[in-house]
């Protein structure tokens, strides 16, 4: 590995890393996972600043953390503590930087990653901030895409659901951009993926194709990227009734799928996996998750200059 | 320079290339109706470049950097003419900073911009044979001009 320059560096949206440096954060996550180094980040210290609750994410970081070595230093119900007395992001991020190496920020708002990066001498990571960005999310989305197929290149891809509102799923359509995939996506009309996506594979002469059945799609594609319909997204909810159990995937699905062929979800599922696909060689949204560990130490590793 | 339909002035700046029935909005943004300068609005003026044009005279005052942004935001193809003792002493094309820094509103009622104070701040995107669209540095979604307000 040609070692690329990430000490010091933001980590705010994914479209601020080019594909080699991509390829380079995943290259370090599947060496971490290879050979743990528990002794990687010891006397550094995270702040982990959630403005909003988020578990998963917010104990993946921490883990990540923990496991090179590292401390945490957690504001674990914000919205009781600072939130609630008003403090700014620009000011708890200042605040954050005096005690910590490296912050996590989450947040509700729009750009407030942005805001504690420019407040903060300290390097400062997106853990999402609203319906903009959550890079790490779209780190460990590739990293299981590359860990279960072999490469990022070439695949056939299928993303499902909501793809109007989708932040995990416009990240990872711009990300997987770079890596000359075949992009599918399954959703209902009101929920379809917006147009500037579609203009930006254009663009890049990526070839890609819209649907609203999930068999559609199902049988070519090497991963399926499900997410979540969410009941508040329709303004009618008889549309919603309409199309609920529409994408809904179950065991029957899997019928005359690739071998190969793998089920991704960002998490949390409510009912749009049903549980008997669990069990299959297909389901991967659990160890999805736990990838997420090492791609943050990776980022935490490489940004803290340890790696 | 050529020679406008309103007496020439002293000393000041006159803003030509104004689109038409749009100089009014450029004396109420930056505000000189608050100020003892005298300024001239000329409405309508044939133009060949633009068919009909506006022009906006302010003695006594040369424009800011954050002034020059907001005229151009107003009119995208203006031009500053600097007058020193009579002469024209400049002529300056008007150009849509890359940045526009503190001057736009943010219409994302999500964005980080409209719930805290932070300096609002835009980059201008060129897009392919279309007009510039400008984009939050914050919330990073991508707006035309129609869609921005002032600050
Ligand atoms: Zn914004």
């Amino acid at each position: 590995m040609t070692k690329l320059a990430f000490k010091g560096r933001d980590i705010i949206s994914i479209d601020e890393l080019n594909r080699h440096e991509i390829e380079y954060v995943l290259e370090n996550a599947a060496a971490l996972e290879k050979t743990p180094r528990p002794t990687l980040l010891t006397g550094h210290i995270l702040a982990s600043l959630f403005f909003e609750p988020s578990t998963r994410t917010q104990l993946s970081f921490a883990s990540a953390m923990m496991r090179l070595g590292g401390s945490v230093l957690g504001v674990a119900n914000s919205e009781s503590s600072s939130r609630a007395k008003g403090e700014t992001v620009y000011d708890t991020a200042k605040m954050a930087e005096q005690y910590a190496d490296i912050i996590v920020i989450r947040h509700p708002h729009q750009g407030a990653a942005r805001v504690a990066a420019e407040a903060s001498a300290k390097p400062v990571i997106n853990a999402g901030d609203g319906a903009n960005q959550h890079p790490t999310q779209t780190l460990l989305d590739l990293y299981s895409i590359k860990k279960t197929q072999g490469k990022l290149e070439k695949l056939h891809v299928a993303v499902v659901g909501d793809l109007k509102y989708g932040r995990a799923v416009h990240s990872l359509t711009t990300a997987l951009a770079d890596f000359s995939p075949h992009l599918s996506f399954v959703a209902p009309k009101v929920l379809a993926i917006p147009k500037k996506y579609l203009t930006y594979l254009t663009e890049r002469g990526i070839p890609y194709s819209e649907h609203e059945q999930i068999e559609d799609v199902i049988k070519d594609v090497d991963v399926l990227y499900m997410t979540r319909i969410q009941k508040e997204r329709f303004g009618d909810p008889l549309e919603y009734e309409r199309v609920k159990n529409v994408y809904v995937l179950s065991r029957e699905h899997l019928r005359g799928v690739k071998r190969n062929m793998k089920i991704l979800h960002p998490l949390p599922r409510v009912s749009e996996i049903a549980c008997d696909v669990d069990e299959t060689s297909h389901a991967y949204y659990f160890q999805q998750a736990g990838n997420g560990v090492f791609v943050r130490q990776a980022l935490l590793g490489l940004i803290l200059g340890k790696l | 320079m050529k020679a406008f339909k309103v007496y020439a002035i002293k000393n000041g700046t006159v803003i030509d290339h104004v689109p038409a029935r749009k100089g009014i909005q450029i004396i109420e943004r930056l505000k000189l109706l608050d100020h003892e300068n005298i300024v001239t609005l000329g409405i309508g003026f044939s133009s060949k470049r633009m068919g009909s044009k506006d022009v906006v005279k302010i003695e006594d005052k040369e424009l800011t950097s954050n002034e020059v942004n907001q005229v151009a935001m107003i009119a995208p193809e203006a031009t500053l003419n600097i007058i020193r003792n009579y002469k024209l002493k400049k002529k300056i094309k008007i150009r849509i900073p890359k940045v526009l820094k503190s001057i736009l509103r943010c219409p994302n009622p999500s964005c980080v911009t409209n719930h805290e104070s932070v300096e609002s701040r835009f980059l201008r995107v060129n897009g392919k044979d279309r007009p510039y669209t400008f984009k939050c540095v914050y919330c990073q979604h991508v707006f035309i001009r129609s869609e921005l307000s002032f600050v």
